[in-house]
């Protein structure tokens, strides 16, 4: 048996259903390896002592006919969980403990998962490279001082360095896949009303989506069946019927047809980004699928469509961050000048940016002129992706136009920060399922990923293309454990 | 013409201002819960007891839709004969404030649930239609407490997240009096409905009302100002009265008047401003991501108004056709849905003119005397009835009737009883009261010989007389018939 860190979710969860592990070995294993990568930075909380507790409680009266018997996961601090600190990245929540757990986690824990801590992320989820998070920068383990990309970028790093079997992270613009494609591990965004939504810190609420992030599709299938429910403490949640994901899941795409769009080819795009996207074209040939032309014709707007919505959204969703109820407070002369103290000093520079920007979008005078436009490009850009799924059943593109950037390389220069979710994005505005499948190196050996969009609620089918790609593929994560030496 | 008499009109000088009147009336939503959470909605909890994740707006909790507030809404549309929308959204009022948690409230803004309406007003000179120019749905905000600490505001969020209704009229109110008239009507119709218990003490109906003044006969309207969140009719009354002046005064002086936002001062009786149109706040509305846009369906309307119960105006104009009521006697018996009920088993088994009268006269009068309502009236329907089938077979007379009636109002008697214990039955036996008669001429043997030459204004003295010996009991009909014979 390998080491039991760098056994993959399925893997353990095998492992300790033949009784050949217990929860209490992996769960040790896990912080072990936690506590040795501190460097990393990845966790804001952890709650190490807790979790072997649980798990040795588990080992006394093992129920292995859960999906996730004693498996030990960290979660990105963005999910509200009962009794254990959830600050989104902020100082603003820097002391805030929920007396309630979201709907996602509470259904992991339901299937036997326990909680290791909580991970880094961009403050409020608003950042593509984990720069914003008030408890500082994430560390890649791919490279010293590169970025893990965001905002789920504790989650990528954690996976990435095999603190954590699996996580889950969310995705409003491209914080699953940017990061997993950063830090060569897959990341699926479902489609909108696929996940509840209760007890997720909102970011913007008509695109938020969490998501699972694994070392491989078969991982992330299981917990996306997991995590995937309706639920009616979110309005937005959506019930359809849900497949087993993994029961289901196969590598014959034989007649698949899958769509490339030729807006994709974003100008001055790296020609390693433009190889590596060829080579998908043809790992999705080799399977049998069939390739297809497509054209979405307003892909151009979906960058500053998603940066009038969100930041608009935003600014409402985080009005109640007000040193009021919780979380942090500074001192006023008045209640007036409470708020602006509390918000100036508990909000970080993008958060800020981005309140602005929405209140701005959203003043009278303004509101036809940028929101109100930006959701009809909202439509158009969901109706070309309704035309092409008249053509094709899923689509493939870049995840991202670069590899991992170094830390501070992008700090000072917010719109290529923002250009870094150009391939992400639109998916997001249509509401569609889409996932990051790592599929090469750079010219850095950095990894390089692979996004497959699908048509909403068809997240098996979008599994089954990446699982018969990633076989093709045949990706090996290059990971030194420079950290820990 | 009449209509000129009961106008309401402002003189100065040589000229006249009418009053051009519109409310905003929040209405609070009968229901057990709030809008979107599940708390309790019951008034006089202790502070703070009634407040769910949602309502104090935690990190990642989400708004779900109360189902019964919205078929609450929907009804009060009806009775508004109001256009119902099928499909209406829910749209966030950001602003900052201790008291509104999540630093916006969830109201409707451009498509809300209840379109254009009317209500009928009953007018002394007659009927008066105010149009409805829409009804929404939206969350009531907490309550800000400064008077408990010298430094410091306390919040209460139990209001937080209540539903409530806000009904717009047009401008079409133009007195005092027609405030009164359209408040009270707006309350009898959601209490006929059972969607606001109309509680303006509990602050369950409060209003906005803007107030603007125009030369009489100018078409265009004038500059409004809205007097924010008044809580008692009398008070609406009041501040309207004070603000027409007050901008009467202005343009009279050579002013213009500002758009702005006013309070009214109940204890000075006057409005002052609480901010202008330029600091008015920028709302920046926008539909609420977190609820996707209300639909209703045809059935699910037509369900609701299968379920609408006789409202008051249907019922008036069925009282004034089959019980031959005057419109104004049955506009009174309408008014609330307690008093109707209250006189229609009244009459189940007594004659409909006394009833009517007793009711809106003894009993209104008393009760309001003991300051009670018609539910809690120590009389019941059964026994008032009684009673006034005593005075119709001849038992009693009008005037020991209400002597009866004051002792049922002691404690719900038989009327029956209460005659017998206190031997008040009305003398009818003929020979009776001849005997009676004859006794009183007797007495009064001059004044009878001066009715006999003529000085017939005499006759109501023996009456009198006669009433009097008897105890009040002698049967005045048959008194008279005698006495006519004996004189």
């Amino acid at each position: 048996m390998s080491e039991i860190t760098k056994q993959s979710l399925s893997e353990l969860i095998k492992n300790i259903k033949d009784k050949k592990l217990s929860s209490t070995e992996v769960t040790k294993a896990f912080v072990e390896r936690s506590e040795k990568s501190k460097k990393l930075n990845a966790y804001v909380t952890e709650d190490f002592s807790a979790a072997i507790d649980k798990a040795k409680k588990f080992d006394q009266n093992p129920n292995l006919d859960l999906k996730l018997p004693g498996i030990p996961m960290a979660v990105k601090d963005l999910f509200c969980t009962k009794n254990v600190k959830t600050t989104a990245g902020s100082k603003i929540l820097n002391n805030f403990i929920p007396t309630y757990e979201s709907t996602v986690t509470q259904n992991i824990w339901n299937e036997g998962a326990i909680l290791l801590g909580k991970l880094n992320c961009d403050e409020f989820a608003m950042g593509s490279s984990n720069e914003t998070s008030f408890f500082g920068c994430v560390q890649n383990p791919i490279d010293k001082d590169l970025v893990p990309g965001g905002s789920s970028g504790g989650s990528s790093s954690a996976v990435a360095a095999q603190l954590t079997p699996i996580t889950i992270g969310t995705d409003t613009g491209g914080s699953i896949r940017q990061p997993a494609s950063f830090t060569g591990i897959v990341g699926l965004k479902p489609t909108y009303g696929s996940c509840s939504r209760y007890g997720i810190v909102a970011f913007a609420s008509s695109l938020d989506q969490a998501g699972p992030m694994a070392q491989n599709v078969r991982d992330c299938a299981l917990l996306h069946e997991v995590i995937s429910s309706y639920d009616e403490k979110d309005s937005t949640s959506i019930d359809f019927k849900r497949n087993n994901y993994v029961k289901e899941l196969t590598n014959n795409i034989k007649g698949k047809k899958i769509g490339i769009p030729k807006e994709y080819r974003v100008d001055a795009m790296p020609k390693e980004i433009e190889d590596l996207w060829k080579k998908g074209i043809d790992y999705v040939k080799d399977c049998g699928a069939e390739i297809i032309d497509i054209s979405l014709p307003h892909t151009n707007y979906a960058l500053p469509t998603y940066y009038i919505v969100a930041p608009a959204e935003a600014s409402s969703n985080l009005a109640r961050y007000d040193g009021v109820k919780y979380g942090f407070r500074a001192d006023g002369e008045n209640l007036i000048d409470m708020y602006e103290k509390t918000r100036s000093e508990g909000f970080g520079a993008e958060v800020q940016r981005r309140i602005m920007i929405g209140t701005y979008v959203l003043s009278s005078g303004y509101y036809d002129a940028y929101y109100l436009k930006a959701q009809k490009v909202r439509k158009l850009i969901k109706n070309d992706f309704d035309e092409a799924y008249k053509k094709v059943d899923a689509i493939l593109t870049p995840s991202t136009p670069s590899s991992a950037f170094k830390i501070g390389e992008k700090t000072n220069d917010p719109v290529s920060m923002y250009l870094n979710d150009i391939f992400t994005v639109p998916v997001n505005l249509a509401g569609l399922p889409g996932i990051s499948i790592p599929a090469g190196h750079d010219a850095k050996g950095y990894p390089l990923g692979l996004q497959i969009i699908g048509k909403a609620f068809d997240e098996q089918n979008l599994l089954n293309i990446a699982y018969a790609m990633e076989e093709k593929i045949n990706f090996k994560n290059k990971i030194t454990d420079w950290w820990i030496k | 013409m009449s209509k000129d008499k009961s106008e309401y009109l402002i003189n100065r000088k040589d000229n006249q201002y009418e009053v051009v009147i519109g409310l905003e009336v929040h209405a609070q939503v009968t229901s057990e819960s709030k809008l979107f959470s599940t708390s309790s909605t019951k008034f006089g909890a202790e502070p703070n007891t009634q407040v769910s994740l949602v309502d104090a707006a935690l990190p990642g909790m989400l708004p779900v839709i109360n189902e019964f507030c919205v078929k609450q809404a929907i009804k009060t549309g009806i009775g508004l004969k109001a256009k119902i929308n099928k499909r209406s959204v829910f749209d966030r009022k950001n602003y900052f404030y201790a008291d509104l948690p999540q630093g916006y409230q969830i109201s409707q803004f451009k498509d809300p649930i209840v379109g254009e309406g009317k209500v009928i007003l009953d007018m002394p000179d007659g009927q008066k239609e105010v149009g409805i120019e829409r009804l929404h749905l939206e969350q009531d905000a907490g309550k800000s407490i400064h008077d408990l600490d010298p430094k410091n505001t306390f919040v209460d969020l139990n209001r937080s997240g209540v539903a409530l209704m806000e009904i717009v009229s047009k401008p079409d109110l133009r007195s005092p009096d027609e405030v009164n008239a359209y408040v009270k009507k707006l309350r009898s119709i959601m209490r006929y409905l059972g969607t606001c218990d109309g509680n303006m003490q509990e602050g369950s109906l409060r209003a906005d009302v803007n107030v603007s003044v125009r030369k009489k006969g100018t078409k265009e309207f004038g500059t409004r100002c809205e007097i924010k969140n008044v809580n008692s009719i009398k008070f609406m009354q009041m501040a309207i009265e004070y603000e027409a002046n007050r901008q009467v005064d202005l343009i009279e002086d050579g002013h213009s008047i500002d758009q702005e936002t006013r309070l009214f001062d109940t204890k000075k009786n006057e409005t002052r401003s609480m901010r202008s149109k330029e600091d008015a706040h920028d709302y920046r509305y926008f539909p609420d991501p977190d609820l996707l846009p209300l639909e209703v369906s045809d059935d699910f309307i037509e369900k609701l108004k299968s379920e609408i119960p006789e409202l008051p105006d249907e019922k008036k104009k069925r009282f004034i056709e089959k019980f031959k009521l005057s419109p104004y006697e049955a506009t009174i018996l309408v008014s609330d849905n307690e008093t109707s009920n209250y006189f229609e088993n009244v009459i189940k088994k007594s004659d409909v003119k006394l009833a009517t009268n007793w009711i809106i006269g003894e009993l209104f009068a008393a009760l309001n005397e003991k300051n009670l309502e018609i539910i809690e009236s120590p009389i019941s329907a059964g026994n008032l009835s009684k009673l006034i089938n005593l005075i119709k077979d001849g038992t009693i007379s009008g005037k020991i009737a209400k002597t009866v009636f004051e002792h049922m109002m002691e404690g719900d008697k038989d009327p029956k009883k209460i005659v017998e214990e206190k031997g008040l039955k009305q003398e009818s036996d003929p020979k009776a009261l001849e005997a009676l008669i004859d006794k009183v001429i007797d007495d009064n043997r001059e004044k009878a010989t001066e009715y006999k030459s003529g000085k017939v204004k005499l006759f109501g003295f023996f009456v009198g007389q006669v009433m009097k010996v008897s105890g009040g009991k002698a049967n005045p009909q048959l008194v008279n018939k005698i006495l006519k014979k004996k004189l």
